[in-house]
């Protein structure tokens, strides 16, 4: 839970006018209820002008009347009202996401536009009524007022279509928006010149309706990867909110970790997480690194080390020179493999585009051959030419544009309703050609922190729990989670690094290490607390990272999906083989450098298996990065979340063949709507060939298999439904 | 035949109020919290619209 006790004048915007705003990330609101309580509640604090809540972001905005807003008390007022709350990732990203979204929704909104109205003068024309009522020439004059609704929509609205083809051509490759552009640009060429000659095969309607039905699928895909966006790096502000900067006359001053420089020196209390890469100027201490190095065993620190962000002080308060700012806060060889890994990934071709590389040739040879063909067998070079052009129209990809991104923002829904972000689409299709699983053991396999796994009797876990509420030491945590809620000890005094001192029952007490509770222990651990009243016996609690309850069951489910299971550890043999064990795996490797991790994953990418690497340090990084697909839990450090395609929230490791089988039932869609694509090409395709084409059977053909490919895709949904 | 180079034009600009009226939708940020105006609806007293 974040601390609110610092100065976080830091964490405020100036605006123009003398008012200063501050953006808070609330999670847990739901309903209107929540929205109203939120807003009125913060609203009525002091300096307060106003107050914003957007539910579907989660994002707080809160307006100060004057520079002296007072973040602290915001945060603790919600926090009070039973929500979580963290600082708003003021990141640069998601603004321009948000600018891409905003352009695709105009765009979207002029090609519905388009599509209606253009059809509105063509529907006259489908309905055959040339030749009865109404004369060639008022059939011109409609397909001219078609025109001039078609031609600026479809040239705006399809921009994002051209610019990618563009770009994608000067690489030397084609994409699918190649032929989409093609066929877009040669169909309204193609209908003003039959306009100008007053024939009948002029498709404005058709180009419109295209570029609408394709921005429906490009939107898709942009909310997906927009939402896990968002919530990913939601779930970053909820971890490391704060920096504590010493000022030159030593006051603290919260700040956001994004802004801490080179050479600040930071305040880092006893159970807070080093927040940047460092060298330690005063303090003693023990580090846990779990989260760094995989090992469970704390290690002791003096001024003079250097540390890394992301390890917890389980001992006295620390101060922390500044060596690196947080982008570039890990290890510079991690951050080389993770690179490395990051090109070898983007070398995977996705589906959409590995199917545009069969599509793009076929229909470009057809349409070729319809024209060289048809010319030769004595069509004549017009007749030829219109049948070439219907080919490309009829074929051009609308389904196929649909094919993937349905599938994958339906999958990644699921997903998302289960606890799991999906990063990427492409994410997903790696996931699921999946054939073995290597998980990291600390903070994967068990639960990264430490419970209490031996009391002395519940009666005196009762007594010691109020003391070990009032402290923020990690032992002092388990303790308390194991002890459920309940009062918290009067006039607690927290000796940082050693323990607490209060009073229960009326009595003095004491909770903490051996030597300040006053017990002489032949080896004092760094896992075990001690408990006793003033002048009576002391108590001993022990503390282990425990096993998550059900990851025996879902090695099972693994294997029983035909997946190979294994762990690569940095700690100890036998805290790995203890785990394993009761995990029920049978290969394990233990000790390994974030190197050697790596390379294990590679040596299995060697050997033909295709990896998903689950992990949550540091020292997983790179192998997150380098393996097939990769998952993180929402606890991980931010590297590691960076380097993950999916993150997963929760308890239990439940995630892991739930995201399995969704990615493989997401492969199955895509594959069954790839196969619907290309057989309506196969007989869509002859007929323009064959010149049966009008533009109503056009406009039939296009939107009809988008449909279907978009109601195949929502079949995903009822599948979770019903499971 | 004449009526429609009265009847079509006008169509088309009343289809284009709509298509302005779509922008200034978006530019005014009322597709920013689809949840929240759903739900906003359902509290007393709300005077102010999106920001």
């Amino acid at each position: 839970m974040t601390s609110f006790d610092a100065d976080l004048s830091g964490f405020l915007e100036k605006n123009r006018d003398d008012t200063t705003t501050l953006e808070l990330m609330v999670r847990g609101a739901r309903c209107a209820a929540c929205l109203s309580k939120i807003e009125k509640t913060v609203a009525a604090l002091p300096n307060v002008a106003a107050s914003r809540f957007n539910l579907s972001t989660g994002k707080l905005t809160v307006r100060f009347d004057s520079a002296r807003g007072d973040p602290a008390g915001v945060m603790r007022t919600v926090e009070d009202l039973g929500y979580v709350v963290g600082f708003y990732d003021p990141g640069a990203v998601r603004d321009e996401h948000d600018r891409e979204g905003r352009r695709l929704i105009l765009a979207l909104g002029v090609a519905g536009f388009g599509a209606a109205n253009a059809m509105m003068f063509t529907v006259p024309v489908w309905a055959g009524l040339f030749g009865q009522e109404m004369l060639p020439a008022t059939r011109t004059v409609l397909y001219w007022f078609a025109a001039i609704v078609a031609t600026p929509c479809t040239l705006y609205a399809g921009t994002p279509f051209f610019t990618s083809a563009w770009r994608s051509l000067r690489r030397g490759r084609a994409n699918m928006d190649v032929p989409i552009t093609i066929g877009v640009l040669l169909t309204l060429a193609i209908s003003y010149y039959e306009t100008f000659r007053g024939g009948a095969h002029a498709y404005f309607d058709a180009a419109v309706t295209l570029v609408f039905l394709l921005l429906i699928g490009r939107y898709l895909d942009h909310t997906l990867r927009a939402r896990a966006r968002g919530a990913a790096s939601d779930l970053l502000a909820l971890q490391t909110p704060v920096a504590r900067r010493l000022d030159a006359r030593g006051v603290e001053r919260g700040v956001p970790v994004a802004k801490v420089a080179v050479g600040d020196l930071l305040a880092v209390a006893s159970g807070e997480r080093i927040p940047v890469d460092g060298r330690i100027e005063t303090g003693v201490s023990t580090l846990d690194n779990a989260l760094i190095s995989g090992e469970t065993l704390p290690v002791s620190v003096e001024p003079g080390a250097f540390v890394y962000a992301g390890a917890l002080n389980l001992g006295g308060r620390l101060a922390v020179r500044a060596q690196a700012c947080a982008e570039d806060s890990t290890l510079a060889e991690i951050g080389r493999l993770m690179e490395a890994g990051a090109q070898s990934k983007s070398a995977y071709v996705r589906l959409a585009d590995r199917a545009a590389a069969i599509y793009v040739p076929t229909v470009h040879t057809v349409a070729a051959l319809t024209f060289g063909l048809g010319w030769a067998l004595g069509l004549g070079p017009h007749e030829a030419l219109m049948r070439a052009a219907a080919v490309l129209i009829i074929t051009c990809p609308c389904a196929l544009g649909l094919a993937v991104p349905a599938v994958q923002v339906t999958a990644s829904g699921r997903l998302f309703r289960a606890g799991v972000l999906v990063k990427s689409g492409a994410a997903l299709e790696r996931m699921a050609k999946i054939d073995h699983v290597v998980f990291d053991k600390t903070g994967v396999l068990t639960q990264g922190r430490p419970r209490l796994i031996d009391r002395p009797s519940d009666l005196l876990l009762c007594k010691a729990a109020p003391l070990a509420r009032a402290s923020r030491h990690p032992l002092a945590r388990g303790l308390a989670d194991a002890a459920g809620s309940g009062p918290v000890a009067q006039d607690a005094v927290e000796t940082p690094g050693q323990g607490v001192e209060g009073v229960v029952d009326g009595r003095r007490a004491r909770l903490g290490r051996a030597c300040f509770v006053g017990v002489a222990s032949e080896q004092p651990a760094e896992t075990e607390f001690w408990f006793g009243f003033a002048g009576e016996t002391k108590v001993r609690f022990r503390f282990a990272d425990t096993v998550r309850a059900d990851a025996a069951k879902t090695m099972d489910r693994l294997r029983a999906m035909g997946l190979g299971v294994e762990v690569l550890s940095g700690d100890v043999a036998s805290a790995v083989a203890a785990v394993a064990g009761e995990a029920g795996i049978e290969h394990w490797r233990a000790g390994l450098t974030p190197l050697e991790k790596a390379q294990a994953v590679a040596d299995l990418q060697d050997a033909g298996k295709r990896v998903l690497m689950v992990g949550d340090g540091l020292n997983d990084a790179a192998a997150l990065a380098g393996a097939d697909a990769s998952m993180a839990p929402g606890a991980a450090i931010q590297a590691s979340q960076n380097a993950a395609d999916l993150v997963f929230e929760g308890e239990g490791l439940a995630a892991v063949p739930l995201a399995i089988e969704v990615a493989r039932a997401a492969r199955r869609r895509a594959q069954e709507n790839f196969a619907f694509s290309a057989l309506y090409n196969l007989v869509a395709a002859p007929m323009a060939v064959f010149g049966l084409v009008n533009p109503f059977v056009a406009a039939i053909a296009m939107s009809g298999s988008s449909l279907i490919v978009t109601l195949n895709a929502l079949r995903m949904n009822l599948a979770g439904r019903a499971s | 035949m004449s009526v429609l180079l009265f009847l079509a034009p006008t169509s088309i600009f009343l289809g284009l109020i709509g298509l302005v009226a779509f922008f200034w939708t978006v530019k005014n940020g009322q597709y920013e919290d689809p949840d929240g105006d759903a739900a906003r609806i359902l509290n007393d007293h709300e005077r102010d619209g999106p920001e």
